[in-house]
């Protein structure tokens, strides 16, 4: 069903190899220089405040935390900066120093050779004879290499001690250290907040680019609108079947047609459930059978795709069988129900939050009035409940959407534009498992494909937890 | 007569009366819908897994042939290592079952044992090479089918040519079966093995030592960053249109899927800053990135839960603000943190999507011995046994399925424990 990466393995140990100092090493040292710059900050300030022990500004701990913190901070980041770039700076030299003939080469095929040069190093195997060429390369790899690290090393022990020595000669009675050390803490902390930002940006620019890329390649409208999905590029002119069409409509409806399937099974269940929890069920039924069900939000989904692929599929094709209905093994309805279970905790537990932040005075009133509790609940708590509750179905429809371990494995790869059930249809994320996993040349459409399919979904679930949001804000009824 | 309102509310209490018992019992029917498929799930996987922890073993009476491992008597460790130990076994097969004598049905015997057998008979012979030259009885893994048999998933029944073992090969298992030379043992090999082609060598502790290191990658990061990041939003962010921002972030990453990543770990992590793939270093971080969140909004929950009180006392005898959210709000704060990160940890156990972009799925015999070798994670494990067609995988799955369930049953255990023995009520 799917390529995997057998033979892929590229052994990236030569960082190991090829390093006089390592990584780990440079850290260990740096600790040890951290706390001996503790040490000499906290005595130092003693030592400065001598005899009037008041005099000073900061406990003498907060001199030491200074002296400390300028010695770690920024040779930390003088070695993160160091190892992001050094690979590319080293290759990109490698590559300026390689023979014409193979400067002209096409950007993945240098690349090849590349990581040809980077096995070599590390004694791996490489995929073809060396010539002297490459042989020089190689060296000329290994002491750029060699010639880094051992700047790394000398750079980032100068800089520690730099930076503790001037934090040191700065003690003095009325510096204050807590208010330095305090600021220092309180940017770390903004920047740890900052990480969330960031991480979005990267999660947009990344899919975004390789969408841009590829929509160059396929027209946006072809890719959005086509109704024919088959991505194996011809690799020989000849080849059959190999057209390569992006229509993503058979994808998009594949995945709709799996998520309605899990809302429905979901969506009741797990309302109703949550309804009689909430509202009927005896205290000690609802203390054990709530975490029970949660249990179903717990389970990897992987789980859920080897239990929908092993037990519910070959289910599903046996009770067909004796109905004279044809269910594919691969079945849309064996994904969707798998998927419906794995959300049901999902819909009761939002459900049951929002039913129980009903007030009680509405349910106290309609009981008054004479109502029934089924009544009570139909006419005045869901009502009332209705904006959580749709926003929940949102969140729970966005989580279906981008569910991928249950379709890989229990839905299929076959790009049917189909409304039957019990047929095999595929998602979008199945989809960019497929294109992405297993050997890959980083510049087909074929490739890129998946990232337009990632920046899909992105926007799609993004807009629904949007939606999601806006509904309670808006909806929302205030009781207080 | 004139119907006066209470008779019409009588005439239609008996419906409404109904209508309420049904609505009742759809609730009961859900909830019991849920436990049911709850238990399916957990019966259909130990059911098909349980036997996975026994492996048949063949007894082989080995005559360690000097003539065949070390013709010149030299003892050379070199020589035994190069050995062709399958020879041995190919001998012993064909002593026990004499009468077989065609090439083809020789092969087949020969595949009664497990490959693996060999290797066990070489380090055997290079631990002690003193075994040279005698004959020893000893217990070798059976091959996957024999296993297979013997747990009864083969059907005898079945027409011969749509049966992986032919009626030959049945009556030699049933031979040594009678002679008791097949016995079903723990499987140690399930548990201390890497990945394998041969169902009957192919263990988990590749994949969970790999699990091992990217959570640890994974705890080193996302606890300290959620915990600052939850502190400054909690404790220090003035309300504005910045840290609204970040808020409106950390929700909306909360629920994007898994799998996109994935995709920003393989274009980030992979091509442009160029770690290696398949490392637990990548995964660690692609997953430190998912597990944020969780990290965040739990120890906001809990830093929020801590009384003003406490903060007024603190700024009241003097302390800084830093001071007072290190030495009293963080210490009261941190069982309800630690909770939300062991379930976000379990949580990012349990993940294999984004993993499978960085090329955590490619198969890998050896146990990882570091961060950076490539290595690959259990539920991934499970998705790549689920995909072969061997039988005897799929107790395997169903096996490892167990165990990684068994390891989210502990650290949900954890949480909760934590979250009951810490629980304050200010």
């Amino acid at each position: 069903m799917i390529i995997r990466g057998h033979g892929r393995l590229q052994i990236s140990r030569f960082h190991q190899y090829y390093s006089i100092v390592s990584t780990p090493l440079l850290i260990a040292v740096l600790l040890l220089l951290t706390a001996a710059a503790f040490e000499l900050g906290r005595r130092r300030a003693l030592q400065v405040a001598g005899s009037e022990f008041r005099t000073l500004h900061s406990l003498p701990r907060y001199y030491g935390s200074f002296t400390a913190l300028w010695c770690a901070l920024p040779a930390m980041l003088l070695l993160g900066t160091w190892l992001a770039f050094e690979d590319k700076i080293i290759t990109s030299l490698v590559v300026a120093d390689l023979p014409a003939t193979y400067q002209a080469l096409s950007e993945s095929k240098l690349n090849l050779i590349i990581n040809d040069l980077r096995n070599q190093l590390s004694g791996n195997v490489v995929s073809q004879e060396l010539n002297p060429a490459m042989q020089a390369a190689v060296d000329h790899y290994g002491s750029l290499r060699a010639t880094s690290n051992a700047a790394l090393a000398v750079v980032f022990l100068s800089v520690a001690m730099l930076g503790m020595g001037m934090a040191w000669r700065k003690i003095a009675p009325n510096f204050w250290a807590r208010n330095r050390v305090e600021a220092i803490i309180k940017l770390l902390l903004i920047i740890c907040s900052t990480l969330a930002i960031f991480t979005t940006i990267g999660i947009v620019l990344s899919v975004l680019f390789e969408s841009i890329r590829f929509f160059q390649a396929v027209p946006i409208f072809d890719f959005l609108f086509g109704l024919e999905w088959s991505p194996q590029t011809a690799i020989r002119e000849d080849q059959v079947g190999s057209s390569g069409a992006f229509g993503a409509v058979p994808l998009f409806a594949g995945t709709l047609l799996i998520s309605v399937i899990a809302m429905l099974v979901a969506a009741p269940i797990g309302l109703t459930s949550a309804i009689y929890l909430s509202e009927y069920s005896h205290p000690r039924f609802r203390a054990i059978a709530k975490p029970l069900l949660e249990i179903l939000a717990g389970i990897p989904t992987v789980v859920y795709g080897f239990f929908a692929a092993l037990t519910v599929a070959p289910l599903l094709r046996d009770m067909g069988t004796n109905f004279g209905l044809d269910v594919s093994s691969e079945s849309a309805l064996a994904a969707g129900l798998v998927m419906g279970i794995m959300i049901i905790p999902f819909v009761s537990s939002i459900s049951d939050d929002v039913i129980n932040a009903v007030p009680q005075s509405l349910r106290d009133g309609s009981l008054a009035l004479g109502s029934t509790r089924s009544e009570m609940i139909r006419k005045v708590v869901l009502p009332a409940a209705l904006p959580g509750i749709v926003s929940g179905m949102l969140l729970a429809i966005s989580r279906a959407i981008g569910e991928t371990m249950i379709v890989v494995m229990a839905a299929g790869l076959a790009a049917n534009l189909t409304v039957n059930p019990l047929e095999a249809v595929t998602t979008v994320t199945v989809q960019i498992v497929t294109l992405l996993v297993g050997d890959q040349e980083f510049d087909s459409p074929k490739t890129l494909a998946a990232f337009a399919l990632g920046l899909m979904l992105f926007l799609v679930t993004l807009a629904l937890n949007v939606v999601a949001l806006y509904v309670v804000r808006k909806y929302r009824e205030q009781y207080e | 007569m004139t119907m006066t309102t209470a008779d019409k509310i009588q005439a239609n209490l008996k419906k409404r009366y109904a209508a309420e018992r049904r609505f009742r019992s759809y609730g009961l029917a859900s909830v019991a819908i849920g436990l049911a498929a709850l238990l399916l799930l957990f019966i259909s996987i130990i059911g098909k897994g349980y036997t996975a922890f026994q492996q048949t073993y063949v007894k082989l009476e080995v005559q360690f042939d000097e003539a065949i491992i070390d013709p010149q008597g030299t003892r050379d460790p070199q020589i035994l290592a190069r050995a062709d130990y399958g020879k041995l076994i190919k001998k012993t097969m064909r002593k026990r079952f004499p009468d077989v004598t065609n090439r083809r049905d020789r092969r087949n015997l020969y595949k009664l044992v497990s490959p693996g057998a060999v290797f066990s008979i070489q380090d055997m012979v290079r631990n002690d090479p003193g075994l040279i030259g005698t004959t020893q009885t000893i217990w070798v893994p059976a091959d996957d089918d024999v296993d297979m048999l013997i747990k009864g998933y083969i059907n005898r029944d079945e027409p011969e040519s749509d049966r992986r073992l032919k009626d030959k090969e049945i009556a030699w298992i049933d031979a040594l079966a009678a002679s008791d030379s097949l016995e079903k043992r723990f499987n140690k090999t399930f548990f201390t093995a890497g990945d394998s082609r041969e169902p009957e060598l192919a263990g988990i502790w590749g994949a969970v030592v790999g699990s091992f290191y990217t959570l640890l990658v994974t705890l080193v990061l996302s606890f300290p960053i959620g915990v600052s990041a939850a502190v400054y939003l909690q404790e220090f962010a003035p309300r504005n249109r910045w840290t609204d921002l970040i808020e409106v972030n950390i929700n909306n990453l909360a629920a994007v899927p898994s799998i996109v990543f994935g995709l920003l770990g393989l274009s980030v992590f992979l091509n442009f800053m160029a770690l290696p793939r398949s490392a637990p270093l990548v995964g660690g971080l692609v997953l430190s990135l998912m597990t944020l969140p969780t990290v965040i909004i739990a120890s906001r929950a809990s830093l929020q839960s801590v009384p003003p009180s406490i903060r007024e006392g603190a700024l009241g005898m003097g302390a800084s603000q830093m001071q007072m959210v290190a030495h009293h709000v963080l210490p009261l704060a941190m069982p309800g943190m630690l909770t939300g990160t062991i379930i976000g940890m379990a949580r990012a156990l349990g993940e294999s999507a984004p993993l499978l972009m960085i090329g955590m799925v490619a198969f890998i015999v050896n146990v990882p011995e570091g961060p950076l070798d490539p290595s690959t994670v259990l539920p991934v494990q499970i998705y790549l046994w689920a995909d072969t067609p061997e039988r005897a995988f799929v107790e395997r799955t169903s096996a490892a399925t167990l165990v990684l369930l068994a390891f989210l049953v502990v650290m949900n255990g954890a949480a909760v424990w934590l979250r009951k023995r810490f629980e304050q009520r200010w």
